[in-house]
């Protein structure tokens, strides 16, 4: 009975005051939305880290006049340094191979380049991708180094690009979240006062306290709850246009998003959510109702 | 059943203090009058009753217990043991007068039914048999206290708590009203009245308590307005 009596309240509470709980309800989810999407963006750069990590070389090319001993002694060098990993040598005849079928679809580029063009090198697994900087400074200037190439430069730039949308969306999540958070302390205030009499006569006759507000702190969960539904339905909707439909040559150069952690995000946002109109509305009810 | 000691309050910012070292004690099953003129400190024992505000000294005893050092969290229960009216009904106006009275048995975890046995009995003691389904801007003044009075004892309360109630009534309606009090008195429930009609006062002869500034100048049982 007293659960169906708050819940009938909770109700006739949104409804009273529909264009509020609609602005409520649509700020909560644009917030949640942005915070959905920069813990996707989050998890995606921490996969692509581990994935790329483990892939990435430092290339050592070597001078085209580069003489056995110099190659002997620098090979010794790479695998006696315990910064490296593994080191693989690639012939001249190897690079040109590779060459080929990278770009077998291409005849006109392979027939361009002839074998032997290509330069030699020595393709370096560093145990932490991090310390490339003193691998180059190591190996740089011994016989024989033409150049060395670090491929975490140009995937550092990928992952500067997704840090800066993260961050534009975390931003763009908080103040949202504040004008979320004015407009539940708004409706509750609004809603105590049309609520004011039945509130009055509540605390003489002895209501209990949770009883008096439930319903109040249940109007703000419930819009909360419906926006992050809307919210995450806007991320899937999102991944579905953008990643798999209009940015999908992107979306094939990173990894893949899956489904499931889309779905990881509906929970989070929900309990985000939650936490915070539940929250806003107790913090608002000590102020406006002194139960 | 009531216990003031040295009770003295004081509102923030006030001059002088709303009550100044009162003590009083109230029996079961006594009917009081405090009375005094406005702004004595009169109201201010209604609401220290119910725990509305809290004194800055001296202790409050409500049916054996201290009320001063009640946790928040208890008062809810502590109320359900009083009921209170007041000069303004301070009735639900989108409620019939049935309605209004459930309302307090609903929001204290009563069932339907139980509203449905207790509320017609209490509304036929009052007098308003008949008059269940009306709302409150169709009753008269008086009619509207009665479903407040009916609102108040629905719970049986041992303490009826009573702040100016024939404030807004006339002269015959406040006997009707005083009659009603005083059946409720009958059947054992201590009444606390705080009025200045001296002719209520006059034609009941109860206990008398009257304040002035604070302080008790006269406490006569079987007294008159004076």
């Amino acid at each position: 009975m007293r659960l169906k009596y708050v819940m009938s309240e909770v109700m006739v509470g949104l409804w009273r005051n529909v264009t509020m709980t609609v602005a409520m309800i649509i700020t909560m989810a644009v917030s949640l939305t942005m915070l959905g999407a920069s813990g996707l963006i989050y998890t995606q750069v921490k996969d692509m880290k581990a994935y790329y990590y483990d892939k990435i070389e430092v290339a050592i090319f070597l001078k085209p006049d580069i003489t056995d001993d110099q190659r002997t002694s620098l090979e010794g060098a790479l695998k006696a340094d315990p910064l490296v990993r593994e080191v693989i040598y690639e012939s001249k005849d190897e690079a040109f191979k590779k060459f080929q079928t990278m770009f077998s679809d291409v005849p006109a580029v392979v027939d361009a380049v002839k074998p032997g063009q290509l330069p030699e090198s020595f393709r370096v697994g560093l145990k932490n991708p991090e310390e490339y900087q003193a691998v180059r400074e190591a190996y740089v200037s011994k016989d024989g180094v033409d150049q060395i190439i670090d491929q975490r430069n140009l995937l550092e730039k990928i992952f500067n690009i997704l840090g800066a949308v993260q961050t534009m969306a975390l931003v763009a999540a908080s103040v949202m979240a504040v004008a979320a958070l004015l407009l539940v302390g708004n409706t509750i205030q609004v809603a105590a006062y049309s609520k004011r009499r039945e509130v009055a006569v509540m605390k003489l006759v002895g209501a209990s306290n949770w009883f008096i507000q439930a319903p109040f702190v249940l109007e703000a969960v419930v819009a909360g709850v419906l926006g992050s539904i809307i919210g995450f339905g806007a991320l899937a909707l999102g991944k579905v246009l953008l990643l798999d439909g209009s940015l999908q040559e992107l979306t094939d150069l990173l990894t893949p998003l899956s489904w499931s952690k889309v779905l990881i995000m509906l929970p989070l946002m929900a309990l985000a959510g939650t936490l915070v109109s539940s929250i806003t509305a107790w913090v608002t009810l000590r102020f406006y109702l002194r139960v | 059943m009531i216990q003031l000691e040295h009770v003295t309050k004081t509102y923030p910012k006030a001059s002088r203090p709303s009550l100044d070292e009162v003590s009083v004690g109230i029996e079961k099953g006594e009917f009081v009058f405090f009375i005094g003129p406005s702004g004595s400190g009169k109201s201010t024992i209604i609401k220290l009753l119910l725990h509305e505000v809290h004194p800055n000294k001296g202790r409050v005893h409500v049916n054996g217990r201290d009320v001063t050092a009640m946790r928040s969290w208890k008062i809810p229960a502590f109320r359900r043991q009083i009921g209170c009216v007041f000069q303004d009904f301070r009735l639900l106006p989108n409620r019939t007068a049935y309605e209004n009275v459930a309302f307090a048995l609903e929001v204290i975890g009563k069932t339907k039914a139980v509203a449905r046995r207790v509320v017609p009995e209490v509304l036929e003691l009052v007098g308003l048999g008949g008059k269940e389904h009306r709302y409150p801007h169709e009753l008269s003044g008086g009619e509207q206290q009665r479903v407040a009075v009916a609102r108040a004892f629905v719970n049986r309360p041992l303490i009826l708590l009573a702040d100016e109630p024939t404030g807004n009534l006339d002269p015959d309606t406040s006997i009707e009203i005083m009659r009603l009090l005083d059946r409720i008195n009958r059947t054992g429930t201590t009444v606390v009245m705080v009025t200045h009609d001296s002719n209520i006062v006059n034609q009941m002869r109860r206990r008398v308590i009257e304040i002035e500034s604070g302080r008790i100048v006269r406490d006569q049982a079987r007294g008159v307005y004076g």
